[in-house]
């Protein structure tokens, strides 16, 4: 084994704030363990991304077989398993996208080493890798130790800051890895759901309805705020669940992780699970018309008050005050 | 389709924060007075084979590891109309890691009969690590797709619904497979019947012990070294007025205090 740390990047994606964070982790993770950054890119990537990576990490490979232009999860765990087992790293990274996710644990597995999830912070500590994560829906912090290697984790990563330039320029290699040619799993449609105005991961502000809301027409109200505020709109599972939003919308411990400056959550009552989500949350505000709710409890400021009755009136307010 | 499903009982994750407590010896939360619970993924899980067993017919078998108490997690499950369920059971020590639960559901499946799909949530509400579906898919040689919201019968097969962060994505997936599911508007788990809560009784549950399926432990591949509540220091100024519209008028105020200067 090498000291070495792998970074796993899917050419569709490009070299986005995930990427940015993975590498920068992978870096400083690399530092503390003595090893190289390797970069592996899965598809084909565009020559602006195989040099914003070059520039960050010592090697890069890309693995371009025009099977793997779209993600498709046994290719894509074939692919990887090759590439990994040919830099025999230490660690491997990956980031919070739904390939990742799906991919982690079996490629901990056929490389023999732990799989782990979600991490917001990597130590090295007599040289085993340990893994900062929430638990129990939120409510308490693990750092779990992975006794083997390599360790095998998806990072929360838009969280870690992004790496610097090494000042030189890693080579670029091209591989050609086996694939399968029967696959049980094949993808065969990608829906884009349509987001009016901003993504969730990229507003500065986000507006988030709960059960509280009480139902779909009444999340309309909402989204007329978040047009006054700039904002995008999310919302709590138990919203989701009923589906008056679909699920991309949702925030949480199993939803999307935002860092907004600010977030305005509206009948939402703050289960530990949703406050998961917003955890990286500049300023939160909120209104519900229990001031015993949880989220009060995470809120700098807040109005104890029906909110069908605070959001026409303070539509009206917030256009004064902004224009 | 023979359609296993793996289930966790858990401490219930709707223990509100202030009565959150750790167990500093034994690296996990202090048990108290809080209920044991089904994981809720694992039962969206139970859920989404039942539909598609009624759909399509075939069976639906729980299967969970734990504590003698994880007994009741399958009454229900058979009281929501799962056709059988087996325990294995272990002793009341830490929660044993991943890679062994992964090893444990394994050998119960194989004892149990070829199943043409395995179900399990995509997460538990305790550690919410989410590494036991992939885990177990590569003991069992499966291939996997996570975080699927609805399943249907095609040919050969199966049509399933995932989200992604995009939206969703329908999948193809030849039988055997093993899916991880999360939760959505059409996999609510349902309410079981008085009914099926008597009939739950006299349906067949195996047990088994650990040692009788022939699990070697070799050791973690993970352990908890630290486990702490982080400290939270918020407090909520709530704006005040003699009427709704100064109340207001104070909440837009701080509102817009924010986005000026965000410029």
């Amino acid at each position: 084994m090498s000291n070495n740390v792998v970074i796993c990047l899917f050419a569709s994606s490009g070299y986005d704030r995930v990427g940015q964070g993975i590498a920068g982790a992978a870096r400083v993770l690399a530092g503390q363990l003595g090893g190289a950054l390797n970069a592996v890119i899965v598809g084909a990537p565009d020559e602006a991304m195989v040099s914003a990576v070059a520039a960050v990490a010592d090697t890069v490979t890309f693995l371009d077989q025009p099977e793997l232009a779209d993600y498709q999860p046994e290719l894509y765990l074939a692919a990887l398993q090759q590439a990994c087992k040919q830099l025999d790293p230490a660690a491997v990274l990956l980031g919070s996208d739904t390939a990742s996710l799906e991919l982690t644990a079996r490629l901990a597995a056929r490389l023999g080493g732990t799989p782990m999830s979600d991490g917001t912070a990597l130590t090295v500590t007599e040289g085993a890798i340990r893994v900062t994560r929430s638990a129990y829906g939120g409510k308490a912090e693990a750092v779990f130790e992975l006794k083997k290697s390599p360790a095998v984790v998806w990072l929360r990563a838009r969280g870690f800051e992004p790496a610097e330039p090494t000042g030189g320029a890693a080579s670029v290699e091209r591989t050609i890895v086996e694939l399968p040619e029967l696959v049980p799993t094949r993808i065969t449609d990608r829906h884009v759901e349509e987001t009016e105005g901003i993504s969730l991961e990229e507003a500065q502000v986000v507006v988030g309805g709960g059960r509280g809301i009480g139902g779909a027409g009444a999340f309309g109200q909402l989204k007329q705020l978040a047009e006054v505020m700039n904002a995008a709109v999310g919302a709590s599972r138990a919203a989701c669940d009923e589906g008056w939003v679909p699920p991309s919308a949702q925030i949480g411990q199993t939803g999307k992780k935002i860092a907004p400056e600010l977030y305005l959550a509206i009948a939402i009552s703050g289960a530990a699970q949703h406050v998961l989500g917003i955890s990286d949350a500049k300023a939160v505000c909120a209104i519900n018309n229990d001031p015993d709710a949880q989220i009060f409890r995470h809120s700098h400021f807040g109005i104890v008050e029906d909110y069908r009755k605070v959001i026409p009136p303070l539509i009206e307010r917030l256009r004064d005050l902004t224009s | 389709m023979r359609i296993l499903v793996c289930m966790k009982q858990i401490l219930d994750p709707d223990v509100p924060a202030r009565d959150f407590r750790i167990d500093g010896r034994r690296n996990e939360a202090e048990r108290a007075s809080a209920n044991l619970v089904a994981n809720i993924f694992c039962e969206n899980a139970l859920e989404t084979a039942l539909q598609l067993r009624d759909a399509s017919g075939g069976s639906v078998t729980a299967l969970s590891f734990g504590t003698e108490e994880a007994e009741d997690v399958l009454r229900k499950a058979l009281a929501m109309t799962a056709d059988e369920a087996a325990l294995v059971i272990r002793s009341d020590g830490p929660a044993p890691d991943a890679l062994t639960v992964a090893k444990v559901l394994a050998a119960a499946a194989r004892k149990l009969c070829d199943f043409d799909v395995v179900m399990v949530g995509r997460e538990s509400g305790d550690w919410g690590v989410g590494q036991t579906g992939g885990l177990l898919a590569e003991e069992l040689g499966l291939p996997m797709v996570a975080l699927v919201d609805g399943a249907e019968l095609a040919d050969g097969g199966l049509t399933l619904r995932r989200q992604t962060g995009y939206g969703f994505d329908v999948v193809e997936a030849q039988a055997p497979v093993l899916v991880t599911i999360t939760n959505c508007e059409g996999n609510v788990p349902r309410i079981p019947k008085t009914r099926d809560v008597m009939k739950a009784h006299r349906k067949p549950l195996t047990t088994w012990s650990v040692d009788e399926l022939g699990v070697a432990a070799d050791g973690k591949i993970a352990e908890v070294v630290e486990l702490t509540v982080p400290e939270k220091h918020v407090t909520c100024e709530f704006v005040e007025g003699d009427s709704l519209d100064e109340k207001v008028d104070a909440f837009a105020r701080r509102i817009a205090d924010v986005m000026g200067a965000l410029g």
